[in-house]
């Protein structure tokens, strides 16, 4: 699959779930477990991302480098209530940082 | 079918509200660009994700999956699994827009994390809808803006690693999860996921233990529900991305 390809299947498919709301009668989405697993399933699949790409090298070994210690720093500062932004380049420059230094 | 006029002191509050979660949600869009080139798509993926996918979790999702060598298929999937939620959503907003035929393109489009918490966070019909379409575009146009900033932004910076843009991506992810972790249920759920995607993740290539993580989610759903279950079937279109919560 080319890159192009992934960007436009991604969008077309986002597209076709965002709409599917708005054309399929309201029952069949309505479903209890239909509503919990949907609402479940960002709750899995991000924290599965945080992990993978903060612990994971390229051919999926586990490591600890400077990527956790960035992690650690946006987990404190979503703590401190920080708003987006500010967790993103706090973790990005905690990286950097200990990189320029010589660990990780 | 149209709403009575809202007096022009409850609309104004409602669009500065529009507003105010476009410029929040619309700063991160910086962050995506920027991981997006880093990631090795071009300034025009980079654009196109942002302008035609348009859902925040979703795009983050494959670019940092297309950053760690996943397959295409893999990030498509991984997106796509994220985008379902915005179904859910789009089922409740069908009913509060009462929108028909064509209309249903753009209000589609539009049907994100933000747009829906602002709407159903109003009391009144006619501002629901004023919130859904003007948080949408608001959304819509600077998450755009920003895309291509960062996108440029990333592109001067050249190696991604010197400045942390690879730990930038979990922070990213981190921060997206935050406000979905206030029930114990999804606290578990977000443990299971993390355990699962360590103990599968040195043996299947790159994207799929996320894939496999998901299954965390599909057990809890099956499970006899507890706390969280009047909650998601009172408000099924739970908490918005990131930070910009009106």
């Amino acid at each position: 699959m080319t890159l192009w390809t992934t960007v436009l299947a991604a969008s077309g498919l986002a597209f076709a779930l965002k709409f599917l709301g708005y054309v399929v009668p309201h029952q069949v989405l309505d479903g209890v477990i239909v509503s919990r697993v949907t609402a479940m399933l960002p709750v899995a699949l991000l924290s599965a991302l945080v992990v993978v790409q903060t612990f994971t090298v390229s051919g999926g070994g586990l490591t600890v480098d400077a990527r956790a210690a960035g992690l650690a720093v946006a987990v404190t500062a979503l703590l401190l209530r920080a708003p987006f932004l500010v967790v993103v380049i706090l973790a990005a420059a905690t990286a950097a940082v200990l990189r320029t230094l010589g660990w990780g | 079918m149209r709403a009575p006029r809202l007096p022009d002191q409850r609309r104004n509050e409602v669009l500065r509200q529009c507003l105010s979660v476009g410029v929040a949600t619309g700063a991160y869009g910086i962050s995506f660009g920027a991981l997006s080139v880093a990631a090795g798509l071009s300034l025009w993926q980079t654009i196109a994700l942002s302008a035609l996918l348009f859902s925040g979790a979703s795009q983050f999702a494959v670019v940092g999956i297309v950053a760690a060598g996943g397959a295409g298929a893999a990030a498509v999937a991984t997106s796509s699994l994220l985008g379902m939620r915005n179904g859910l959503y789009g089922l409740q907003m069908s009913r509060l827009l009462a929108v028909r035929g064509l209309r249903r393109v753009p209000a589609a489009q539009l049907t994100i994390d933000e747009s829906t918490a602002v709407a159903i966070g109003q009391p009144e019909p006619a501002a629901q809808r004023l919130g859904f379409w003007g948080t949408g575009l608001a959304v819509y146009v600077l998450w755009n803006l920003t895309t291509v900033l960062g996108a440029l932004i990333g592109n001067a910076l050249g190696d991604p690693k010197r400045f942390g843009l690879d730990a930038a991506a979990p922070a990213a992810f981190c921060a997206l999860l935050w406000p979905r972790l206030k029930s114990g249920d999804a606290r578990a759920v977000a443990g299971a996921a993390a355990v699962i995607a360590v103990v599968v993740s040195p043996h299947a290539p790159a994207g799929i233990p996320v894939l496999v993580a998901a299954l965390a989610a599909i057990v809890a759903g099956l499970l006899p529900a507890r706390g969280w279950r009047k909650q998601v079937l009172e408000d099924p279109g739970t908490p918005p991305d990131g930070q910009a919560q009106p």
